[in-house]
This record gives C-alpha cells, sequence and structure tokens, in this order.
C-alpha cells in the first residue's frame, strides 16, 4: 500500500485510535498517519469540528426499527452505528467511559426514553467542564430515578445520590463524612423529574426535569468544611475544587485510556499504577479549572499514554466494535446491528444497563471461559468471513504482494489488517510456522486454495492472546 | 427445623451428590405458580390475571399449582417435590440484577465477588483439576459460578461447544485448535494478566475436549420438547450420563417478568418448565443415573400481589423447588399470609424463609458441606429430605 506523506509512526496511530475509538481500518490509519500526531489529538478532542453521524438514518430505513422505541437493543444498535461510523470517534469512546463512571441502567426503570436521553446527555458534556458534567447528571430523570432522587425530599432525605455522587462520581470513598454525604442529599432535595403522561396505558414517555423549590431545603449546611444555603450547583462547584476529585476521575481516566487499573473498591488502599502520570492528569485538571477536553488532550499526547501498548483487556463493546470495524462491515444502516446487544450480553456488557451503580468490572474480569469462548468464536466469525468487505481488501492487498508470499510477509500483511497488532514474538513464531506448514499462498497459481489460508491465519491471528487487548 | 442435620444422612446411592440449578428469570410469579386458590383476597387482587379455581389443581383445601404446572404435579404425586414457600430475604431488591446478584453471592449489603456455588466448585476441586465440575448451560457465564481462581465452564450449545465451533472441516478446526493451544502455552510467563487468559483459554479447550464425549454417548427414549429449557435439561442429562464428574449444573429459563400479557405467557412458561422438569427425571431413572441428582429451581423475586391490568409488577416473596429421588415431597416454611395488614409495604408478600437457609439446606444435608462460610453466615435449615437407615 502507498502512503503519500507518512508523519506519523502506523502504529502509534492505530494504538491512539483503539483507544480514543474503535480502531481504525487501513484507509483511516493511513488518512491519519498523514498528519501530525498533536494535530491528530486536536481534531479528536475537538469533536464539534465535524460532522456528527446521521444515526437516524437507521430509523428511516427501517421503520419496524424506529417504531420499537422501548426496546434497547434497538438503540444500542444504534449506537454501535455511530462507533462504527462517526468521524468524532473520541466522542463515542468517551460516552462509553462516562457510561462506566456514571453508571445509570435501563433495568430498574425499564423507562427506554430517559435512558436514551440520558446517553445523549453524556454524548453532549463528555468533554466538558467537570462540573456541567455533574450538574446535568444531578438534573438528568433516569439518575434521577435510579438513584431514587425522586424521594429525596425536604425534611425527609434519601441519601443514596447524596452517597454516589461522592463514593463513585467523584471523589472516592474515604474522602468525605457521612455528615457530607446527609448535607449533599439536603442540597438535591427537590431536584426531581415528571412523567408527563401516565404508564398505562400510553407506555413510556420522556420524562422532564423539575426543580420544586417548595420541596427544596433552603437551610444552612455544611458540606467538606464550607458553610451556606447550599443547593446541588454548590456543592457539585465543592466538589469540582477537590483535589480527591482530580485524582478520582484521572484515576479512571488512566484506566480506562492508558492502561488497566484494580477495580474501584481497591483504590482507597492501593496506589496507582503511574503515581506520576496522575500528577500530570490532575495538574491538568486544575490548570485548566476541571475541563475534560485539556485533560485528555494532555493525556492522549502524553509519553505514558503512547508507551502503553497493549496493557488493557478490551471490554466487550470496544472488541465488538473493533472486530466490526475491521470487518467493514455495517457502514450501512444496515439491519442486524440490534443483534450486537446479545452479543454483548454474551460477553458480560449489557449497554445501557450497567449491573449496577458502581458499573462494570474491567480489566482482566471481563474474561472466564465462557465471555473467552464468546469472543473469540465472534472475531473468527466476523473476521474471516470471506463475504466481508474488510477480508476483500486484505486479499486484494494480498494479491498485490510477490507471488508466492513468503511466511513473514503473510503474517505481517494479516497482523496489519487487525488494525496493527503487534504481538510477542513467540506468538509471531508460531504464526509463521503454521504458514509454512499450510505452504505459501499464491494467488495466480491457486486463487481458492490461498483465500482458504487467508480464512485459516485470519481466524489463528484473531484468536491470539494479544488481540484481546486493546 | 433444626440448625443442622448432620452431614451425610440422606445418601446418593454410593455416588457422588450432584446439583442442577433451574434459574427462572425475571422473577417468577409465585402467586400464580402456587395458588392460594381459596383466598377471596387473591380473586379481588387478581381480576385479571387471577387463576379461576376451578382450573386450579388442587394440592391441598388452600393451595393447588397453575393450570399448566401438570408436569410438576405428577412428580409432586410421586412425593419427590418439595415446595418452598415465601422464600427471601430483609428489604428485598427490585432490580433484577441486583436481585440475581444477591441470590447469586449471597451478599445483600455489599458488592460480593465470589459466587455461592463458585465456592462450592473450590471444596469439589481445590486444584482445578476437572474444568467441568461445573458446567452452565446458556450464554455466558452466570455470577453464582464466579469467583477468582475458579474454573466453571459456560457451554452455549453443546453440540456446538468449543471455540472456533463455526468451522465445519473439523481437522481444520482441530490444526487450528493445535495452534492455539500452542500459542496459549507461552515458554515464559509474561505477565499476570496475559498468564491468566493462558490458562482460561487452556481450560476451555480441556473442557471441551472432555464435554464432547457427552452427545456421542447419549441416548435415550424421552423425547423432550423444543424449548429452551427443555432443552437445557437434556443437555443436562447427556452430560450427567455420561459420567465426566460434573458435581453442579445451571440452567437458565427466562422470561418471567411479565408486566404484561401474563395469562398468556405465564402459562406458556409454566409447561415448558414443569413438562421439562417431569421428562428430566423420567430421562434420570431411564438411565439409572437419577438417586444422585437434585434439581433446584428459584427466582430472584415473587411479583407484587395486586395485577396492574395486564401483569405483576416487581415485588417480593418467590418460592423455590428442590426434586429428587432423596427429596421428602411436601410443602416448606409458610406461604406469606394474606391478611392485607401483613402485606410489605402494603402491596407485597412478606418472605417466610431467607433464601440463604435454603442454600444451607442443600449444602449441608446434600452437597456434605460447611454452609456457613459458602452463605456468609448461619442460617436455620428445614429437614426437605428423606432420612436414610444406617
Amino acid at each position: 500500500m502507498v502512503i503519500a506523506t507518512k508523519k506519523t509512526d502506523i502504529d502509534l496511530i492505530a494504538h491512539l485510535l483503539r483507544r480514543a475509538g474503535f480502531g481504525g481500518d487501513s484507509s483511516e490509519l493511513s488518512k491519519y498517519a498523514a498528519m501530525d500526531y498533536d494535530e491528530v489529538v486536536d481534531r479528536l478532542v475537538n469533536p464539534e469540528r465535524f460532522a456528527d453521524v446521521e444515526d437516524d438514518l437507521l430509523g428511516r430505513y427501517y421503520p419496524h426499527l424506529a417504531a420499537n422505541k422501548d426496546n434497547p437493543a434497538v438503540w444500542n444498535g444504534r449506537w454501535i452505528y455511530r462507533m462504527l461510523n462517526t468521524d468524532r470517534p473520541l466522542q463515542e469512546k468517551m460516552t462509553l467511559f462516562w457510561h462506566g463512571v456514571l453508571a445509570t441502567g435501563w433495568t430498574k426503570s425499564e423507562h427506554t426514553p430517559s435512558m436514551v436521553n440520558h446517553m445523549e446527555m453524556l454524548r453532549a458534556n463528555c468533554l466538558g467542564n467537570f462540573r456541567t458534567i455533574l450538574v446535568e447528571l444531578s438534573k438528568d430523570p433516569a439518575m434521577i430515578f435510579w438513584l431514587d432522587n425522586n424521594e429525596n425530599h425536604g425534611g425527609s432525605i434519601n441519601e443514596n445520590y447524596g452517597r454516589e455522587i461522592l463514593e463513585l462520581f467523584s471523589m472516592g470513598i474515604g474522602n468525605y463524612t457521612e455528615d457530607d454525604i446527609k448535607n449533599a442529599a439536603r442540597a438535591f432535595t427537590g431536584w426531581t423529574f415528571k412523567q408527563p403522561l401516565p404508564l398505562y396505558p400510553f407506555g413510556h414517555f420522556e420524562a422532564r426535569f423539575v426543580y420544586r423549590e417548595d420541596d427544596h431545603d433552603a437551610g444552612e449546611k455544611e458540606f467538606l468544611g464550607q458553610r451556606g444555603a447550599f443547593n446541588g450547583e454548590d456543592i457539585v462547584d465543592i466538589i469540582a475544587r477537590q483535589d480527591a476529585t482530580a485524582r478520582f476521575v484521572c484515576r479512571h481516566l488512566y484506566s480506562f485510556f492508558v492502561a488497566d487499573e484494580a477495580q474501584v473498591p481497591a483504590w482507597s488502599i492501593q496506589e496507582p499504577r503511574d503515581p506520576d502520570a496522575i500528577e500530570t492528569l490532575v495538574g491538568a485538571w486544575f490548570e485548566s479549572d476541571a475541563d475534560i477536553r485539556h485533560v485528555m488532550s494532555v493525556l492522549l499526547k502524553s509519553d505514558f499514554f503512547k508507551d502503553a501498548r497493549y496493557e488493557r483487556v478490551k471490554s466487550p463493546t470496544e472488541f465488538v466494535a473493533n472486530v466490526l470495524k475491521i470487518s467493514g462491515d455495517y457502514r450501512y444502516p444496515d439491519p442486524g446491528l440490534e443483534t450486537f446487544e446479545g452479543t454483548l450480553i454474551a460477553m458480560g456488557q449489557k449497554l445501557m444497563d450497567p449491573p449496577t451503580v458502581e458499573g462494570w468490572h474491567t480489566g482482566k474480569e471481563w474474561i472466564d471461559g465462557g465471555t473467552l469462548t464468546e469472543r473469540v468464536n465472534f472475531a473468527v466469525d466476523t473476521l474471516s468471513d470471506p463475504s466481508k468487505p474488510g477480508f476483500r481488501e486484505l486479499v486484494d492487498e494480498l494479491r498485490r504482494d510477490e507471488q508466492p508470499i513468503s511466511a513473514s510477509v503473510f503474517v505481517q500483511s494479516v497482523l496489519d489488517h487487525l488494525c496493527r497488532l503487534e504481538v510477542s514474538d513467540e506468538t509471531r513464531g508460531t504464526l509463521e510456522a503454521h504458514a509454512i506448514t499450510q505452504g505459501a499462498p499464491h494467488f495466480e497459481n491457486d486463487p481458492e486454495g490461498s483465500v482458504q489460508k487467508v480464512i485459516q491465519m485470519l481466524t489463528l491471528a484473531v484468536a491470539t492472546r494479544e488481540f484481546q487487548f486493546g | 427445623m433444626s440448625m443442622t442435620n448432620g452431614s451425610g444422612s440422606n445418601g446418593h446411592g454410593g455416588k457422588d451428590p450432584v446439583l442442577v440449578v433451574v434459574q427462572l428469570s425475571g422473577g417468577n410469579d409465585f402467586m400464580n405458580t402456587i395458588i392460594p386458590y381459596t383466598e377471596g383476597i387473591y380473586y379481588d387482587s387478581r381480576p385479571l390475571v387471577g387463576i379461576p379455581e376451578d382450573k386450579v389443581l388442587p394440592l391441598n383445601d388452600k393451595v393447588g399449582f397453575h393450570p399448566c404446572a401438570g408436569g410438576l404435579k405428577e412428580l409432586y404425586e410421586e412425593g419427590i417435590v418439595a415446595i418452598i414457600q415465601g422464600v427471601g430475604y430483609e428489604n428485598s431488591s427490585r432490580s433484577h440484577f441486583r436481585a440475581m446478584d444477591i441470590w447469586h453471592t449471597c451478599e445483600p449489603d455489599t458488592i460480593g465477588t465470589e459466587g455461592w456455588l463458585a465456592r462450592v466448585i473450590r471444596e469439589f476441586d481445590p486444584d482445578g483439576s476437572n474444568p467441568i465440575t461445573a458446567v452452565s448451560f446458556g450464554r455466558g457465564l452466570p455470577r453464582a459460578l464466579a469467583a477468582p481462581n475458579v474454573t466453571a465452564t459456560s457451554v452455549g450449545d453443546l453440540d456446538n461447544y468449543g471455540l472456533m465451533s463455526s468451522i465445519e472441516v473439523e481437522q481444520e478446526r482441530q490444526e487450528n485448535l493445535e495452534v492455539f493451544k500452542r500459542m496459549y502455552t507461552p515458554a515464559v510467563g509474561s505477565g499476570l494478566v496475559m498468564d491468566y487468559l493462558s490458562q482460561t483459554g487452556r481450560d476451555v479447550i480441556k473442557g471441551a475436549d472432555i464435554l464432547a464425549v457427552a452427545p456421542e454417548q447419549y441416548s435415550s427414549s424421552v423425547e423432550y420438547a423444543d424449548n429452551s429449557i427443555a432443552q437445557s435439561l437434556r443437555d443436562v442429562a447427556r452430560v450427567h450420563t455420561a459420567g465426566l464428574g460434573t458435581r453442579i449444573f445451571y440452567t437458565n429459563h427466562g422470561g418471567y417478568d411479565h408486566h404484561a400479557q401474563e395469562v398468556p405467557t405465564h402459562a406458556k412458561l409454566l409447561t415448558e418448565l414443569c413438562d421439562g422438569l417431569r421428562d428430566f427425571m423420567r430421562d434420570l431413572r431411564d438411565h439409572d443415573a437419577a438417586e444422585e441428582v437434585m434439581v433446584l429451581v428459584f427466582t430472584e423475586f415473587g411479583r407484587r400481589i395486586k395485577d396492574n391490568g395486564s401483569g405483576t409488577d416487581h415485588g417480593s416473596g418467590g418460592g423455590a423447588f428442590l426434586i429428587g429421588e432423596r427429596v421428602a415431597g411436601g410443602l416448606y416454611s409458610e406461604y406469606p399470609s394474606l391478611e392485607r395488614s401483613d402485606w410489605l409495604n402494603d402491596e407485597d408478600m412478606r418472605h417466610t424463609i431467607d433464601f440463604r437457609s435454603v442454600y444451607s439446606t442443600i449444602l449441608d444435608q446434600w452437597l456434605d458441606l460447611d454452609p456457613v462460610p459458602i452463605v456468609n453466615g448461619n442460617y436455620e435449615q428445614i429437614n426437605p429430605y428423606v432420612k436414610v437407615e444406617a
């Protein structure tokens, strides 16, 4: 393949796109490799410079999907479509990030329109100031119902939201008192929602945030050492200025974008993997007054990010989207997207429905015998399918190589096709040994046999341990 | 009730005891499964989903089976079904996932990381030498079977089980699996996560190799129906009768979340379940493989006492069944009181026995294990097994 002007190492670009997006096919990789690395990062952290995906096309093409508004599988299919086709990959990736941290689920309410709005709220604010994110979250009907803030009344508080906004959404356990929780809860009294129409017989309609002043506790509160007649926004403002908040959120960003950290409950007792990296991110947080766009820009341009290749187990969503992206499938709103919710459930991640408010356990915990089987089989079935556009592209490239194709060139081409998969010397050795045993592909003398060899090599390459990482 | 029954008193025909779990997902409506058909308040509360008295299959003059539970009733009449009424726990969660999680981990107040059955696997196979000590049928591994360093096998389709199962040419598949094994057996360690991945990959292959014999050996005169739970139970029978050392089987029957359209859908599910259980027990008997098996049927919660005009919403106070040759059939614990003043939050059935009591009973009296560390505490047991004379 001819690359006009290669400014940036293409493997580094592949790494960036796997982390800040869902990987890329060869044309995307060469497009970005022709730019300066920092310029690519600037494009990623400023998604509004590029047009959004028209995922509502899906509804226009397939009205039966649009009509089935209450089925989360349809919406999750649309989300996968966005991941594959967006020119704003980091926006979708950040949405997935916040979805895991500010975990709100469908299960309790089974209220699909509110969950869809919740996801849209995350998408709209994902690179904004952390204050805005927390205020919008606190006004979000799906969240309000999920953590019972509609049951949080002046004079009779429900602490659930007051507790979780501190423990899970901002500061982490050990950095505040039980009284802080109570006072935070008091400040959020009156933050509720209203339902325009009753569930029966109308079904689910969008709920709207309402602030009920008569149900708000306007009294003085003491919160994290400060006093005042605080309302919810004041609480968020104080939270965003805390060192603990910066550390907690930056550690989440590190774990999601750089390298797997231990599970969150261990954070109060276990040092970060790379304390210096966290310091850098916390510095970026305070110099920008909690601007996530700036923190992400610093993160993606850092050496610790560039060096952290294959230090994360792909989440099921990352795995499935990455495989589909490489396959070249679903570049148009084709039916079938709604089936990927089931694929993801089998791998342990039902989108729009995290198991609890703690979100998903990540890293190594994505893998057990069942999920590994699902992952390997899904990748094998999708990527070694000769009818897929990505497969045909690979074959076209191999045809242009010198025939017969040597084992090392063959293996390298297949690995490059998989978003520049980097493998250990041992794995490479095993794959090359296999290539030698099966005989070199020769597309002129034996086109059909050669395609079979590509199928087999792809099957083995996506079954490697390395392909589970991103 | 007694605190303990003394281990090993129930006999399993000289074979190792086996537990088959049937999970009813979505919250089975216990009140419409075991029906208090003589209570006026039942019919007052459920004008839409109430089962007419003349349709109920009576068990006694108070309660009866749903009309579609005939298969289970047959087993009940043989005296091998213990119906445990009013199973639940304090502050029952109405979230499917959270409630299931609590049942799976025995941790109602915190997020548990170890499944109760994973702890059982650890007792049965401390070295992890048999990856199919526990086998789950369905996609994904239930949390009950998951814990660090515990292996359980999750089978989507027994006839087509394993890695790269879609590859039709068996020789090619075997070739690929050989390469896979090599790639997952690195000469040098490559970090904790990579090593864990290697171990998991090798366990999957080993489990699949062992399981491959099960479909080949099995033949039966019992024809299971063509639905998911009946086929899962058939899979259990196929693996169990192959004698591969599996001690825990896990199956799932979904769709019990009857907020709407309860009358037709619940009837269909109960038919599938109850006929499947009857066929399963018949099949095991034909293979002389029933004595060592006991089935636990459970669900994450019961449903609201009053119907909502189409179905019923999430509630509490469900029920469980124990089925097996060594089970002393009958009704256990008490049916939750239907007196309005006894309703929980004025809408729910109040549980009369903790689910961990059910687990403790099974662990101690069936599997001969100390229940305390598995269910995280001491829970009063019931005595649902036939005593074996010494």
